[in-house]
């Protein structure tokens, strides 16, 4: 049993994609400013920057501090729109052979349902994640992805909207008393498939202004810092779906995800694909380095299919202890 | 935007150069695409390190023949720390070239670098650039103090026109850059100004240049976690060639900026009414 001999395939809606690694939204631009460091084509897919409807210029700097294992950021969502998306930035990703996972939000349910409606057809785009964990201007700015009842009506509108031959993931926030009865609700309502996780809520004050080192006072806590509670949260719902409280769907583990050993936790946690954020900040040539390491590790306790650990840290037999 | 590649670049040597450590790195792949005014960043603490963002440093110079870059490093915590206390024969981890480099001057005219601190380390290539096309320089170099110059010598190598401000006074003339500038730039007919700084200088200084009718050609510095394009956290409000504003990141679009362009005043803000701001009307669609 070789590294080169492990198969990473993995299928994603009516596809297989050459292994299951893909970007964090955000975290790799539109995806062509990576492309100067890694061939798009070799990851699984590229999950962009989230596009609105409109051009947004996001927040004020500072937007970002660096924390031990990881780094706030407030950047509020900047971007082009949707128009210049699919005009400008589309066209270039599916020339370089990227399967584009599109992030997308809205600050009302019918701005979600009018961009995911803009992505059937386009060239190169094989899924629609929705990134419901931006705050939700028709509810008193609270995060969709806060309330099972606007996560379940944010997907329901999109699965409506949206091409049905294009997978719908509903990116999860993990500041919520129960991250499986969000999942829940969005699965009821369509989902084809969850991510986990989103950014967690920090600050960090700067010791030379004495005031929020962050612009926009609170951020995002990104990086290996969070890895614990995303794999925590794909466990947890992984658990619950096959307990029969969720119905079965994939979920593509991230949060602080640096290495092919991480890539390998979250899988066993349940996460049949896995995406890089943070990391890429560190070193934007990891996508390639993370996969050798990948089939590596599964090499090294004997698998020869990525698929075959998904979920395998729920298996009811008796514990084998460590598996050499 | 450059064609930067990733590399693990050998220390060949470290010095102090005043306050600050000059970093020589075997990086013959980086070497050939670097242009004055590009940046390069450094990953600290290894591949498991608890400091993720890479840190930002000035390219002083690079030579192709030798594959050499050079770094002007500034010790301001742990990450920089690491590197100033780099020995030779250690590697590093580099990304090199980024961001925009300064354009030459059209055609052999006379043009002031004007510099505070470490940030002058792209302007010595620059004036060895625009003096090999034919044009004049002229330096003014400015610091806190004279051990936080950076640079003096190099550029009286370069051209008699060499002047120094330090705001306590220990060299030169007492007081900041710009206080002399407009008598500099017309002593010397500067038809360019080539600025590194902080930010508020910089916006000084654009505006005097533009006031004689100088071009001025500005090179940031701003907080960013990649250097790469990816993360957007480095903007700065800056119109673009559109006539519309953006929030515009200073690691692929920068660092050098057309001083004209930059909205210094709203620096760190995102004003009511570039594209997608909160409130954006009639000026922005």
């Amino acid at each position: 049993m070789t590294p080169e001999d492990v198969d990473l395939t993995v299928p994603f809606g009516p596809l297989t994609l050459p292994n299951p690694l893909t970007t964090a939204a955000g975290c790799a631009g539109y995806g062509r400013e990576l492309a100067k460091f890694v061939p798009l084509d070799a990851l699984g897919s590229v999950t962009t920057r989230t596009v609105m409807s409109c051009p947004r210029a996001g927040s004020a700097v500072p937007r970002l501090a660096e924390t031990p294992s990881g780094m706030l950021n407030a950047v509020g969502l900047p971007g082009v729109g949707i128009d210049a998306f699919v005009r400008d930035e589309l066209p270039r990703l599916a020339e370089l052979g990227a399967r584009v996972l599109v992030s997308i939000a809205g600050e009302r349910l019918e701005e979600f349902a009018e961009v995911a409606a803009r992505l059937g057809g386009r060239a190169g785009v094989i899924g629609i994640e929705l990134n419901i964990s931006c705050p939700n201007s028709a509810d008193r700015g609270l995060l969709f992805a806060r309330n099972p009842a606007t996560s379940y009506d944010v997907v329901r509108a999109v699965r409506r909207a949206a091409d049905a031959q294009l997978p719908v993931y509903a990116k999860l926030s993990p500041d919520v008393a129960s991250i499986t009865e969000i999942a829940a609700a969005c699965v009821q309502a369509g989902a084809d498939g969850l991510s986990m996780i989103n950014t967690t809520l920090g600050t960090a004050i700067d010791l030379d202004t004495l005031r929020p080192a962050l612009a926009a006072g609170f951020g995002g806590l990104s990086g290996p810092a969070v890895r614990p509670i995303a794999v925590r949260c794909v466990y947890e719902v992984h658990a619950a779906m096959l307990a029969g409280r969720i119905p079965p769907v994939p979920i593509i583990g991230m949060g602080g995800l640096r290495t092919g050993r991480d890539a390998l936790e979250f899988a066993l946690a349940g996460a049949s694909g896995v995406a890089v954020g943070t990391t890429l900040f560190n070193d934007p040539t990891a996508p390639l380095r993370i996969l050798d390491e990948l089939r590596t590790e599964l090499a090294a306790r004997g698998f020869t299919k990525f698929t075959d650990v998904v979920g395998l840290a729920h298996r009811t037999e008796t514990p084998a202890g460590r598996t050499p | 935007m450059a064609n930067p590649v990733r590399t693990e670049a050998e220390v060949l040597s470290s010095t102090p150069e005043g306050a600050y450590q000059r970093l020589v790195l075997h990086a013959p792949a980086a070497a050939p695409r670097v242009r004055p005014g590009h940046f390069a960043t450094v990953a600290v603490g290894g591949p498991l390190s608890s400091m993720l963002l890479r840190r930002a440093f000035w390219i002083h110079r690079a030579d192709q023949a030798a594959g050499t870059v050079e770094l002007l490093v500034e010790e301001r915590g742990p990450g920089s720390r690491e590197l100033v206390r780099a020995r030779a024969g250690e590697r590093v981890d580099l990304i090199a070239p980024l961001g925009t480099p300064f354009p030459l001057p059209d055609g052999p005219v006379s043009s002031l670098l004007v510099a505070v601190g470490y940030a002058g380390a792209p302007l010595f290539a620059l004036a060895e650039e625009i003096r090999r096309d034919g044009g004049e320089v002229g330096f003014m170099l400015g610091a806190a103090s004279s051990g936080r110059l950076f640079g003096v010598a190099q550029a009286r190598a370069l051209t008699r026109d060499v002047l120094v401000v330090t705001e306590d006074g220990s060299a030169g003339l007492t007081g900041l850059v710009t206080d002399p500038l407009a008598q500099a730039i017309k002593a010397i007919d500067a038809r360019v100004v080539y600025a590194c700084g902080p930010l508020p200088l910089l916006a000084d200084i654009s505006r005097v240049s533009l006031e004689l009718g100088a071009r001025c050609w500005t090179a940031v510095e701003t907080a960013m976690a990649c250097g790469t394009g990816l993360c957007a956290t480095c903007v700065l409000p800056v119109v673009g060639a559109d006539g519309v504003s953006r929030p515009t990141r200073c690691c692929t679009d920068g660092p050098v900026f057309d001083g004209a362009r930059v909205r210094w005043s709203e620096a760190g803000r995102v004003p009511p009414d570039p594209a997608g701001a909160a409130g954006a009307g009639a000026v922005a669609r």
